[in-house]
């Protein structure tokens, strides 16, 4: 059956340490993070860094920086751009998956609770192992088939074939969405995930792309693809505005289209 | 046992089914055919409710209400097999019980298919 209580030996403390604010902060928020290390046999806990905001850039990822830096070297995250184009910093913020360099530390209210992405193996604290969710990505071959001659120059595209891709080449596979799909949580051995879906989208909907057919073979099938219920988190939860619910749907009507 | 497999190997899996789009399309072609069916049973049953049992008897009896109860009990019963073999497949992993619980609901469906039909061919044809 499906797993809905953790095991006991992920059960999370949820008193951890506390790191308060330098004296004579006035402006004091809780930043409650996931803490987890393979290096001991401990069980997960939750950590309480008190952070001067006066003394903070204005995202979470700036706080996570300044802790980081300032009070405990030993707090891991993946960051690279700090501008949401990369995707590292995925994780699941005051409840929802986003990305920690774009969402603002005043659209929080209360203490910023921070936890790695759902259901996802923990490599240490806030970092998810996300080699089987690229793995599955690698099965839809993410990349242009074409079996004509390649021609002298671009391959041609109306404006209205490009503007198909509106809305698909923006993603940036942070898997906040395959994360926050409870069929992905239940099934996610088989099941694609929104953003892979979303991408094996990206390459049918192309103009230039010859192997439509086949990659609609490769997709069609009850756990691939029809786990999607269209429950609409992944589309909720896109920090880059997404909606890969709509991508599945329309590869579900091009199944219909071509029986 | 250990899985060491590469995330490849495990990702690729069996490889695709090439089917499920069936099963998808008619749950919602049944889902379509049980809007009218099910307003229409409502509808009825609130009609009928004071009426006497020999009354009752002999609206069923009558040749639209038994087409039209034979597909509301056909199709009921179709979407809703359809519909709890998703929920299996979602939540039950264990593979023996997720192919008994398929089973055992197919037939059950199956049996009260029957049932309801041969009810009412009783009451209209029964005497």
């Amino acid at each position: 059956m499906v797993e809905f209580a953790l095991p006991a030996n992920s059960k999370v403390d949820r008193n951890g340490a506390t790191y308060p604010a330098p004296s004579g902060a006035k402006r004091v928020k809780s930043f409650k993070v996931y803490r987890w290390s393979p290096d001991d046999a401990k069980n997960p806990r939750v950590d309480t860094y008190e952070v001067d905001l006066d003394d903070c850039g204005p995202m979470i990822l700036d706080a996570l920086i300044k802790i980081k830096n300032e009070v405990d070297s030993t707090l891991t995250f993946r960051r690279s751009c700090r501008e949401g184009v990369c995707g590292s910093c995925a994780m699941n913020i005051d409840g929802t998956n986003t990305l920690a360099c774009t969402k603002y530390i005043d659209e929080v209210k209360g203490d910023v609770k921070i936890y790695p992405l759902p259901h996802m193996p923990v490599v240490k604290d806030l970092v998810p192992d996300l080699s089987g969710a690229y793995a599955q990505l690698a099965t839809v071959e993410p990349w242009l088939k074409n079996d004509s001659p390649a021609p002298e120059r671009e391959r041609l595209q109306s404006p209205e074939e490009r503007a198909k891709l509106d809305g698909l080449w923006e993603c940036i596979l942070c898997f906040s969405c395959t994360t926050s799909c409870p069929s992905y949580w239940w099934n996610g051995e088989r099941y694609l995930g929104p953003a892979v879906l979303l991408q094996a989208y990206r390459w049918i909907i192309d103009s230039r792309d010859e192997a439509t057919g086949e990659r609609l073979d490769q997709l069609e099938d009850p756990f691939r693809l029809y786990r999607c219920h269209t429950i609409m988190n992944c589309t909720r939860t896109c920090p880059k505005g997404l909606n890969p619910a709509k991508a599945i749907a329309e590869i579900k009507k091009m199944m219909v289209a071509r029986k | 046992m250990a899985d060491l497999r590469s995330p490849v190997a495990r990702a690729r899996g069996l490889g695709s089914a090439k089917d499920g789009t069936h099963h998808w399309w008619l749950q919602r072609v049944t889902a379509v055919a049980l809007v009218p069916l099910v307003v229409w049973f409502a509808v009825s049953m609130l009609r009928v409710a004071p009426d006497s049992q020999a009354a009752v008897r002999a609206w069923i009896a009558s040749p639209v209400t038994m087409v039209m109860l034979i597909l509301a009990i056909v199709t009921g019963f179709w979407h809703a097999v359809l519909g709890i073999q998703v929920v299996i497949e979602d939540y039950v992993h264990a593979k023996g019980w997720r192919i008994g619980l398929d089973m055992a609901v197919k037939f059950a469906a199956a049996g009260l298919t029957v049932a309801g039909v041969v009810a009412i061919f009783k009451i209209a044809f029964g005497g």
